[in-house]
C-alpha cells in the first residue's frame, strides 16, 4: 500500500468528519442569502379535487408577505424583460421512456409546478407564499380560500387499473401508464408445462418513505446584472438538476444556472429527482428579484418527497425432476403515484426485471410490469430501485420452493448457482464475475449456522419461536453504459466526468461529477489519489456538488460513484502521470521514454536522475525548460468514463429471528452478510454502507409501511406513525467480503452502497417463516402481524 | 415581542425575540449556530439534542423563552478550542456517522448518557438509550461502538467541562 497508509484498501479515517462532529456542516438550510424571502407551500388536504377558486387576497394583505402565486402565475418570462408571456413555464418531466408491449409510448400526465386546475395527491402543490419570515408566510398560508370540488380517488395499487376506477389523469384509460414485458413468454411457457413443480406465491412489496434526515431545502437566487440564477439544492446530482430545469422546465439556460448541492444529509435516492419547490423558488427569486427559500418540514417530506417500492406482484417458479429450475414466470403491478417523477418509469422495468435471473441459472423468464397512477405521492427510485423488489420475488421463491420440496434451502440454491462467467441471463443482463458458492460458504461459517438447532432448542425451552433465513442477492450497479441505457429508453447517458488540477505548490483538487451525501468521498476518492500519485491524503482535496466548479456530472445514485465517478478520476490520473513524465523528461533533460513514475516519483530508468511529484508541479508552471510549442504548460486534465457494462455485486445475507408467540415481538437475534464488491477502497467505509442498507432492509421487513387510508389519506405522515428503525430495533451486526474484481472498470470496483436494502428483506421474511412454520405473512412483519400468524400456525382452524 | 437573554457555550446573549420562537430557532436562526439541526417536527428525531443546565433536550420542544437565564451547550461548544472533545473523536475513531446530520444530536445525548449512567456503558443500554435519536444512515452499529469507547475514553481524559 502507497502513501502512509492511505492507499487503496486503508481503514482511514474520514476527512469530512470534523466539520460534522463540530457542527460546522454546512447544509443548504444553514446557508441564507442577504436579502432572503421565505415560502410556504398550501398544499391539497384532498387526494383528488378540482380546484373551483382560489382566493389569495387575505393571504397577500397579511403582515410581511411579498406575493402569493398559483398554478395560473408560473409562466414563462419574455425574454430580456420581466413582463410574463402566456406560456407556462415546462412541467416536471420523466427522463426514461418505457414502451409498453403493443410499442405504444408511457402514458405521462402533466405536472405543472404548481396545480392548474386539479390536484391529484395528498400534499400536492396548490399555491406558495412568499414572505419576509418563515412564520410570516405560514401564517399567511393559512388565510388562502380555495373552493374545491372534490374527486373520488383511487388509491389501491391492485385495483387501480379496474374498470370504473376514478381516472388520475383525465383520458389515461385505466390509469395505466404503461404495459410492459421483458424476456421470453412462449419458451417460459413451454418450461412450465414440463416441470416437475410449480411454486407459486403472491407478494405485496411495501411502500416506504425514503427520510434521509435532512429534509430537503431549495433557495433560488437571481442576479439581475447577468441574467442568471443561483439555485442552491439539497440534490444527489446537481447537473442533472441543472440540466431538467434549463432543457425541460426552461427556467433559465443551462449556461446561466448554477446548481449547488453542499453537504446533504442523507439522500437514499429521493435526492435525485427535480421537485416542485425548486422550480417554484428559481421563478420567484426571478419575479421578485430576491433570493427565495424553502425548508421542508417533515410533515411534508412525507407527503411530497418520493416514495418507493409499492409492488403487487404473482411469481411462478418451474422446477424439473431433479430440483433444477426451468423458468420464472411474473406478473407486477407497480404503483407509480399520481405524477411521473424524474426517473419513476425505469424502476419497475429496466432496474427491476432484468434482476429476477438472481444468482440462478434460468432458461426462460418472462415478467410482465403493468405502472399505474394513483393518487397518492409519485413513486421513484428508493435505495435499491427495482433490486430489492426483484430479489424479494426471486429469494421467497426460491425459499418457499425449497420447502414445498423438502428440501435444504441452501442447498437448493446451490444447485442452482450460475458457475460460470460471463453468464447471459434470459433478461438483458450479462454478469461477469462473481463466485456466489464462496459467498455462502462464508456466510454460514460467520452466522454459525451450525450451532442453530441449538439455539433454537434454548429459544424452544422458553416458549419462543426461532428462525433462519437466507437471501442470495444480485444487484447491477454502475449505472450505467450509455448505450446500454439509451436503448432501453433512458434520456441522457449515464457517464461520469472527473477533472484533476495539480497546483504550482504540488497539493491536488480533484473536481468529481459524484456527490457526496454521506458515502465518504472525500476519504475515498482521495485515497485513490494517494495511492496513484504516491502522495500524502491530506494534499488532496475533493470538489463536489457545484456546477460552476464542476465541469459536468451524472451525479450520485445506483451505487455508481465508486465504479464510474471513480474510475473517471483514475482516467484522469494516468493523464496527470503522462503529462508529469513530459515535464520531468524536459527538466531532467531525459527521453520520455526512459522516465517511470513510481512512489511518487519520476525516476528516469537505470539512473540516480528522478524529479519529485510536487517538484515536478512546480516546474509545469514555472515552464522555464520547456517553450509551449513543444509542451504546453500547466498540469490539469480532465476524463470522462463511460463503463461498458453494469458491475454486478452479490452476496448471501443470513437472519436469524426469535419470536415471542404470546406477543407477536420478533428479536434479529443475528444478522449476517457476506458481500462480493469487488476491490475495496476503504473497507471501514463499505461496511458502513453495509450496515445502514441493512437496517433499511430489516426497516422494510419488519416496521416500515406507508398507508394511504381508503379515501386517500396518508395516516402514516409522521414519525409518530410511520416506524423507522431506531437503535433497539436492530442487532450488531456481522459483515464479511468475498472479492472477484470487477472486469469492466480499472479499479474492479462494483459498489456497496444498495446491497444491504436489497439483500436484507427477504432474509428477514425467510426467518420469520421459517419460525413460524408457514409463509402467510407480509412485510412490514410488525409484532400484531406476527402474533396473529403465529396463532394462526398454532391454531389452523382459528385463523383470524 | 419579548426579551430573552441566556449564556450560550459560555457567551452570554441576550435579544428580542418572537415568544412563539423555539430554542432551535433560535440558535439556527438568530445565533447562527446551525450545527443543531432540525430533522422533523414531532420531537421524535433528536437532532436538536442540546444541554439546557447540563441535561439534553431536545431544542424544538423548549420555547426559547423558556431558557431565560439558563446555561445552553450545542455542539459548537463541545470541543475545548480545537481539541476534540472525546466522544467526538469516538465517532470519527468509529466511523459514528455518515451524512453527518444526526451527528450533533447524537453526539449530545451520547454525552449525556454518560454523565448520567457513567463511563462502562452495555451496548444494551446504549441502544435503550437512544430511543429518541434517529439515523437512516449507519444502522447504529458503528454509533453504539462509538458511544461505548467514547464513554471510556472520557473517563480516561476528563475534560474540563466544556464552556459552559
Amino acid at each position: 500500500m502507497a502513501a502512509n497508509g492511505t492507499g487503496i484498501g486503508a481503514r482511514v479515517p474520514r476527512l469530512e468528519d470534523k466539520r460534522f462532529i463540530t457542527g460546522r456542516g454546512r447544509y443548504t438550510d444553514d446557508i441564507n442569502r442577504d436579502g432572503q424571502l421565505h415560502a410556504s407551500f398550501l398544499r391539497s388536504p384532498h387526494p383528488h379535487a378540482r380546484i373551483r377558486s382560489v382566493d389569495v387576497a387575505a393571504a397577500k394583505a397579511a403582515p410581511g408577505v411579498e406575493a402569493v402565486y398559483t398554478g395560473r402565475d408560473i409562466r414563462k418570462f419574455v425574454p430580456t424583460s420581466d413582463d410574463l408571456t402566456e406560456e407556462d413555464v415546462g412541467g416536471l418531466i420523466c427522463g426514461w421512456m418505457i414502451h409498453s408491449k403493443d410499442g405504444s409510448p408511457m402514458k405521462a400526465g402533466a405536472h405543472p409546478a404548481l396545480a392548474k386546475d386539479t390536484v391529484r395527491y395528498v400534499g400536492d402543490h396548490v399555491a406558495v407564499v412568499i414572505a419576509a419570515t418563515l412564520r410570516q408566510a405560514q401564517d399567511a398560508a393559512e388565510l388562502i380560500a380555495v373552493d374545491y370540488e372534490v374527486l373520488p380517488a383511487v388509491v389501491d395499487t391492485a385495483r387501480a387499473r379496474e374498470p370504473g376506477q376514478p381516472e388520475v389523469h383525465a383520458g389515461i384509460a385505466n390509469n395505466t401508464v404503461y404495459e410492459w414485458e421483458i424476456g421470453n413468454k412462449a419458451e417460459t411457457e413451454a418450461a412450465f408445462a414440463r416441470a416437475a413443480h410449480v411454486t407459486r406465491i403472491d407478494l405485496t412489496n411495501n411502500r416506504l418513505v425514503p427520510n434521509p434526515m435532512e429534509p430537503r431545502v431549495a433557495i433560488g437566487e437571481f442576479d439581475p446584472g447577468e441574467d442568471s440564477f443561483t439555485l442552491h439544492t439539497t440534490s444527489q446530482n446537481p447537473h442533472v438538476a441543472r440540466l431538467i430545469l434549463s432543457a425541460f422546465v426552461g427556467i433559465a439556460p443551462e449556461h446561466k444556472l448554477r446548481v449547488v448541492a453542499p453537504d446533504v444529509g442523507g439522500g437514499f435516492g429521493s435526492k435525485i429527482f427535480v421537485y416542485a419547490e425548486e422550480v417554484v423558488c428559481l421563478w420567484a427569486a426571478r419575479r421578485l428579484k430576491r433570493p427565495v427559500k424553502w425548508t421542508s418540514d417533515r410533515s411534508e417530506a412525507f407527503l411530497c418527497d418520493a416514495h418507493g417500492r409499492d409492488h403487487v406482484t404473482r411469481a411462478e417458479l418451474a422446477t424439473d425432476a431433479d430440483h433444477r429450475i426451468l423458468g420464472l414466470r411474473v406478473h407486477t403491478t407497480a404503483n407509480l403515484g399520481a405524477y411521473l417523477s424524474t426517473f419513476a418509469s425505469s424502476v419497475p422495468t429496466y432496474l427491476y426485471a432484468t434482476l429476477l435471473s438472481g444468482q440462478y441459472a434460468i432458461p426462460a423468464i418472462h415478467a410482465e410490469v403493468d405502472a399505474v397512477y394513483t393518487n397518492t405521492a409519485p413513486v421513484d427510485a428508493y435505495r435499491g430501485a427495482g433490486r430489492p423488489e426483484a430479489t424479494f420475488v426471486v429469494e421467497r421463491l426460491m425459499e418457499v420452493a425449497a420447502r414445498e420440496l423438502g428440501l435444504d434451502p441452501v442447498a437448493f440454491r446451490r444447485k442452482n448457482f450460475v458457475t460460470t462467467f460471463p453468464h447471459q441471463t434470459p433478461v438483458i443482463m450479462n454478469y461477469d464475475a462473481g463466485d456466489y458458492d464462496a459467498a455462502m460458504r462464508k456466510a454460514l461459517e460467520l452466522a454459525d449456522q451450525g450451532g442453530f438447532p441449538d439455539r433454537k432448542r434454548e429459544s424452544q425451552a422458553k416458549g419462543r419461536l426461532r428462525g433462519l433465513g437466507y437471501s442470495a442477492y444480485i444487484e447491477a450497479c454502475g449505472i450505467a453504459p450509455s448505450q446500454a441505457v439509451g436503448s432501453l429508453g433512458a434520456g441522457v447517458g449515464l457517464w461520469e466526468s472527473a477533472e484533476v488540477r495539480v497546483n504550482p505548490t504540488g497539493n491536488i483538487e480533484v473536481l468529481t461529477g459524484s456527490h457526496s451525501h454521506g458515502q465518504g468521498h472525500e476519504t475515498t476518492f482521495a485515497q485513490l489519489v494517494s495511492e496513484r500519485l504516491g502522495v500524502p491524503i491530506d494534499t488532496v482535496k475533493i470538489v463536489h456538488g457545484d456546477t460552476d466548479k464542476v465541469q459536468f456530472g451524472m451525479g450520485t445514485y445506483g451505487s455508481r460513484s465508486g465504479a464510474v465517478g471513480m474510475s473517471a478520476i483514475s482516467k484522469a490520473l494516468e493523464k496527470i502521470v503522462a503529462k508529469g513524465k513530459k515535464v520531468a523528461a524536459h527538466v531532467r533533460e531525459a527521453s520520455e521514454s526512459d522516465l517511470e513514475f513510481t512512489d511518487g516519483k519520476f525516476q528516469v530508468a537505470g539512473t540516480d536522475k528522478a524529479l519529485g511529484f510536487a517538484e515536478m508541479a512546480l516546474q509545469a508552471y514555472v515552464a522555464h525548460k520547456f517553450n509551449g510549442s513543444e509542451l504546453e504548460p500547466g498540469l490539469k486534465e480532465g476524463a470522462f468514463w463511460d463503463p461498458t457494462n453494469f458491475t454486478f455485486p452479490a452476496g448471501v445475507h443470513v437472519c436469524e429471528v426469535e419470536i415471542d408467540p404470546e406477543t407477536g415481538v420478533t428479536t434479529v437475534a443475528r444478522f449476517t452478510a457476506v458481500d462480493d464488491f469487488g476491490n475495496v477502497i476503504n473497507p471501514m467505509i463499505v461496511e458502513g454502507q453495509v450496515h445502514g442498507g441493512i437496517a433499511q432492509g430489516v426497516g422494510q421487513a419488519m416496521l416500515e409501511g406507508a398507508r394511504y387510508d381508503e379515501s386517500g389519506q396518508l395516516v402514516t405522515a409522521s414519525f409518530m406513525d410511520y416506524a423507522m428503525p431506531r437503535a433497539g430495533d436492530l442487532p450488531h451486526l456481522e459483515v464479511g467480503m468475498t472479492v472477484t474484481a470487477c472486469p469492466s472498470n480499472p479499479l474492479g470496483m462494483k459498489g456497496c452502497g444498495e446491497a444491504g436494502a436489497i439483500a436484507a428483506p427477504p432474509a428477514v421474511i425467510n426467518a420469520i417463516t421459517d419460525a413460524l412454520g408457514h409463509e402467510d405473512i407480509a412485510m412490514p412483519a410488525t409484532p400484531a402481524a406476527v402474533w396473529k400468524a403465529a396463532r394462526r400456525a398454532r391454531l389452523p382452524m382459528a385463523a383470524e | 415581542m419579548a426579551q430573552v437573554s441566556m449564556t450560550v457555550n459560555g457567551k452570554a446573549v441576550s435579544g428580542e425575540i418572537d415568544p412563539r420562537t423555539l430554542l432551535v430557532q433560535y440558535l439556527r436562526e438568530t445565533l447562527r449556530l446551525t450545527g443543531t439541526h432540525v430533522g422533523c417536527d414531532t420531537s421524535q428525531c433528536g437532532a436538536c439534542v442540546v444541554h439546557l443546565d447540563g441535561e439534553a433536550v431536545k431544542s424544538c420542544t423548549v420555547l426559547a423563552l423558556q431558557c431565560e437565564g439558563a446555561h445552553v451547550l450545542t455542539i459548537e461548544g463541545l470541543a475545548n478550542g480545537s481539541e476534540l472533545h472525546p466522544m467526538q473523536a469516538a465517532f470519527r475513531e468509529h466511523h459514528g456517522l455518515q451524512c453527518g446530520f444526526c451527528t450533533p444530536g447524537m453526539i449530545m445525548t451520547a454525552v449525556d448518557m454518560v454523565q448520567r449512567l457513567g463511563n462502562e456503558l452495555a451496548d444494551k443500554t446504549i441502544r435503550e438509550e437512544l430511543e429518541g435519536n434517529l439515523c437512516r444512515c449507519t444502522g447504529y452499529h458503528n454509533i453504539v461502538k462509538s458511544i461505548a469507547a467514547g464513554a471510556r475514553d472520557m473517563a480516561a481524559a476528563p475534560m474540563k467541562q466544556a464552556a459552559e
